[in-house]
């Protein structure tokens, strides 16, 4: 077995010096029923290259995104992401290195997420980031407690147009717990319609930019109201390609903003691992969950960085710790700091434009068909049309012709009638000109 | 003797500077290179992509538009390699050497493993793209489970967990949803002095009290104290199996069938699955719920603090609770189900899309490789190991419990009384002779903790040699010379950091300066 260094030689003198004669004197503590006689099972072990060809087969059953015109988003992009990210992540001290409990030994991992934290913050138009949540929807979650926890009440109010999985998930997280969501229909919200709902009980409100259909809200005058009642405004942002182009949270007077960052140096991967933000201001640090990044010095003087403010969490504060994680999106937060350190502000913000401009031109294209109707007034690299007939059947027939047309709402919405002819579609730079004209002359082709 | 190009090889002058005194004009010391932030070598102009040029277009942005500058820096692309190569030198990984924390199962993470999760067909498919389109992954998420329920003696696994704490969540929910169903108002989960963090912090999210229970001489639950917390408002115990200390709780049926007696559930944190993987199966012992750190037992790359993954079996009873989505097989290949219906009874969903998939692909490749026979050798060999170490340090430092232990030993302090030398500072002198420290102060049940976990993918040089500097290092400070410790570490890219500096006056990003 090729992982396993210990030969037959080496076990018995291992099992010579412990002073026990086979094995299974060292199980003696397993009940003896317990202790199985022979291997479960499941197959014996396999040599690299079967394995290899075993995994081909698997891969080889699924359609690529690359591989076919792509419209799929919905909270997940596809983007270009530059060959030295996925590089340096498979640098060895970086992939198997564990958390930076140690920080004299863990440098490159601590200084490496003081600048995600840093950028994450800049981006967001935050003051303070933490160093990741699982993903954007656990982060949603995580920002209505932290909501609670900062304003001492309890009424988290979520747009309908959030994205629906991520109401899905804020109302598992908040099932069990003193939270009180209150749900809105999907929509697409007017800012006046959710003042109206704050109330002195509220806690925050959680809304999405662009939101899940594509629209760009401003939420300056949400904030100023929340900000009236004491009460929090969380933006959730789920492309955070957008904030290359759009009004930032935090001008708009965000209090938490959580994105799904894995449009920045994290490919699609069916839907996981992604990496969690969560940004916040100064003032509220010590109601974050999660692990963050802190700047010290060592005995010497000389500038270092540790894990800090770990008596918010649960490893110290136990059954009253700000949450339950233990763990950070590690090696997907420095991909998506060095795809950010490759950009650089110039390079965020082109990338930012380019999507939208490519938006912009199949909006146009879809438009122009008779039968689409584009349903947006404003939109960033996403936007929902609507067809004469079944979205749903209309998809699976261009999958058929090869195209991944873009996302159904009956996926997402399964009993909405409302939902049943509308997809989301989705342009990144990765769109060419003759992917949106096959796009549009099947979609043609499919509605007459 | 003489170089021929060089000088003689003997001592001469500035061989015979001490390290700490050679001052060099850079700050860097040989291979050992300091490093800027990003901030401080980029600026805002400078680039590491090209992208194509922009067509010309009317925006519809709706007039909310970014104007003014973010700030961030940009680098080169060769800058960007440096930087990051640079950094990484700054890290212990396992790649470089024997990494014996105690509880986080630090072993080999074979490259084929990161070969396959980034074949296109599995690393570039949308979460929500046609099912029809994804059947190679929904087979491949298939397969774990099947794997992980055969593994375990589980029949049904939710796949959806992000970690091992999110799978605790999940267990625990699914115990207060088929609780809330039987009509049960239970408030309390039991859970002993040793167990880890998460445990109590999951519990509390899912509205519990939690009572502790004390651990016995031998390190393992108090069966009477047990017995006696039970009653009719304990919804579940939270068990670490083998537990923290390292030991295989050997009451653990009896603990299962009580909890069950008084109407709770039994949650196995299956943290330190690694020990008895393809040796002993949980569903065997009576335990309802347990996760599975697939960043531990299977191997996929721990990356500096994740992602983790923490898939989580469950019982006959739990599984109709499960989250949202699981696979099925329907007549015309798999489905999945995405949406809890009307009549279901799951209770909910605990992440978009549908969990970790690339660390399932790492997770299967790890098992596949194995088989059923090399999973069992990896228990065997792991829990060889480590009593290994056991029987080679227990003459010299305390042994906090009997063994045999499991795939990790515990020792406390007692063996540094009246050194002068701390159980943190005993680490830290670790990492001048190359190691990694193992975990420390953890768990609370014994004073100064010392877990080590060797792993199996440890040879026995690698462990004679991690023993042999032990063994040097304790012999150092009972022979008084503290300062090897209370200075340590010495040789690292940076000495011992101010941790309390950086928690009263938090810094957790660059700014400009004005």
């Amino acid at each position: 077995m090729r992982y396993l260094p210990l030969s037959p030689t080496d076990r018995a003198e291992m099992l010579e010096k412990i002073g026990v004669t086979e094995i299974n004197d060292l199980f003696k503590d397993v009940p003896e029923t317990a202790l199985l006689k022979e291997y479960v099972d499941l197959p014996a072990h396999m040599s690299e290259m079967a394995v290899d060809r075993d995994f081909r087969a698997m891969a080889d059953k699924n359609m690529p995104a690359g591989s076919v015109p792509f419209f799929c988003g919905a909270g997940a992009y596809r983007h270009y992401v530059p060959s030295t990210v996925d590089h340096l992540i498979q640098r060895g001290e970086f992939l198997t290195a564990y958390t930076p409990y140690q920080p004299e030994i863990s440098q490159g991992t601590l200084q490496a997420l003081y600048e995600f934290q840093t950028q994450v913050a800049q981006i967001t138009g935050m003051e303070v980031s933490n160093a990741s949540m699982y993903d954007g929807s656990t982060a949603c979650g995580e920002a209505v407690l932290m909501a609670r926890r900062a304003s001492r009440k309890k009424k988290a109010i979520l747009s309908g147009s959030l994205h629906p999985q991520y109401i899905e998930v804020t109302k598992c997280a908040t099932k069990f717990t003193e939270d009180i969501p209150l749900i809105n229909p999907p929509s697409i919200y007017l800012v006046d319609d959710l003042i109206n709902q704050i109330d002195e009980e509220t806690s925050c409100v959680v809304v999405q930019n662009p939101d899940f259909f594509g629209n760009i809200q401003d939420y300056t005058k949400l904030a100023e109201a929340l900000h009236a009642q004491k009460a929090l405004l969380v933006v959730v942002v789920t492309e955070v390609v957008s904030l290359g182009a759009v009004r930032s949270p935090g001008a708009m007077g965000a209090d938490i903003v959580v994105a799904e960052g894995q449009s920045i140096g994290n490919g699609l991967t069916f839907g996981g691992p992604y990496v969690g933000l969560l940004a916040t201001r100064q003032k509220l640090v010590r109601t974050m969950p999660g692990r963050v990044c802190g700047e010290t010095v060592d005995a010497d003087g000389k500038r270092g960085f540790v894990l800090t403010l770990s008596t918010r969490e649960q490893h110290i504060r136990r059954e009253k710790a700000t949450s339950n994680i233990c763990t950070n999106a590690g090696l997907c937060t420095l991909a998506f700091t060095i795809h950010m350190t490759l950009l650089g502000e110039k390079g965020f913000r082109h990338l930012a434009r380019l999507n939208h401009a490519k938006a912009v031109q199949l909006a146009d294209k879809l438009s122009a068909a008779h039968g689409i109707k584009v349903l947006n007034k404003s939109f960033f690299n996403e936007f929902t049309i609507e067809l004469p007939m079944d979205a749903a059947e209309a998809i699976e027939c261009l999958a058929d012709m090869e195209i991944l047309g873009g996302v159904p709402l009956s996926r997402l919405y399964p009993n909405d009638p409302d939902m049943k002819n509308k997809i989301l579609v989705a342009v990144t730079e990765t769109v060419t000109e003759e992917d949106m004209d096959r796009l549009v002359c099947a979609l043609k082709e499919l509605i007459k | 003797m003489m170089n021929k190009q060089g000088r003689p090889t003997g001592l001469n002058t500035a061989a015979n500077l001490s390290p700490n005194s050679f001052t060099t004009h850079t700050g860097n010391r040989g291979l050992e290179q300091d490093e800027l932030l990003i901030y401080e070598i980029g600026d805002t102009q400078r680039t590491g992509v090209d992208l194509e040029d922009l067509p010309v277009f009317e925006s519809r942005l709706g007039g909310i538009t970014r104007d003014n500058e973010i700030g961030l820096a940009g680098l080169s692309e060769p800058e960007v390699m440096r930087h990051y190569t640079r950094l990484s030198r700054k890290n212990y990984a396992i790649d470089m050497g024997l990494y014996p924390l105690g509880s986080c199962t630090m072993k080999h993470n074979p490259r084929i493993n990161e070969k396959v999760a980034r074949l296109p067909g599995l690393a570039d498919i949308h979460p929500l793209q046609p099912i029809s389109t994804v059947q190679g992954a929904l087979e491949l998420m298939d397969r774990l489970a099947h794997w992980l329920k055969t593994l375990t003696g589980m029949p049904a696994v939710a796949m959806s967990p992000k970690a091992g704490a999110h799978g605790e969540l999940c267990g625990l929910m699914a115990i207060r949803a088929a609780l809330d169903k039987r009509g049960e108002n239970r408030t309390i989960v039991l859970a002993p002095e040793s167990a880890h963090g998460t445990n109590p912090a999951t519990a509390a999210l899912c509205g519990y009290k939690v009572k502790s229970i004390p651990a016995n001489k031998a390190g393992r639950v108090d069966l009477r104290a047990l017995k006696d917390a039970l009653g009719p408002d304990v919804a579940a115990i939270m068990l670490t199996n083998p537990n923290t200390c390292g030991l295989f709780e050997r009451d653990i049926i009896d603990i299962a069938d009580a909890v069950h007696a008084a109407g709770g559930y039994f949650y196995c944190d299956g943290a330190n699955f690694n020990a008895i993987v393809g040796k002993v199966r949980p569903g065997d012992l009576g335990v309802d719920a347990m996760h599975i750190n697939l960043h531990k037992t299977f191997s996929t790359p721990h990356g500096g603090g994740g992602p983790g993954a923490g898939p989580v079996v469950l019982s006959e009873a739990l599984a109709p609770f499960a989250p949202v989505p699981y696979v099925i097989h329907g007549k015309d290949g798999f489905e999945m189900v995405e949406h809890v219906t009307g009549g279901g009874e799951s209770f909910g969903r605990m992440t978009a899309f549908h969990g970790q998939m690339g660390m399932n692909i790492r997770a299967l490749a790890f098992m596949m490789s194995h088989g059923s026979d090399g999973l069992a050798r990896v228990a065997e060999d792991s829990v060889l190991n480590a009593n290994y170490v056991m029987a080679s340090l227990q003459d010299i430092m305390t042994l906090s419990f009997e063994g045999p232990c499991m795939h990790e030993c515990l020792f406390d302090d007692r063996f540094l009384e009246g050194t002068g030398v701390t159980t943190l500072d005993f680490a830290k002198a670790m990492i001048d002779e190359g190691y990694h420290p193992m975990t420390m102060y953890f768990p609370l049940v014994v004073h100064g903790a010392m877990l080590i976990e060797p792993t199996e993918s440890e040879s026995k040089q690698s462990v004679d040699q991690f023993i042999g500097a032990l063994r040097h290092l304790v012999t150092q400070a009972k022979s008084g010379n503290s300062a090897l410790f209370t200075g340590a570490p010495y040789l690292a890219p940076l000495k011992r950091l101010d941790e309390t500096l950086a928690a009263r006056n938090p810094v957790l990003r660059w700014r400009k300066e004005d």
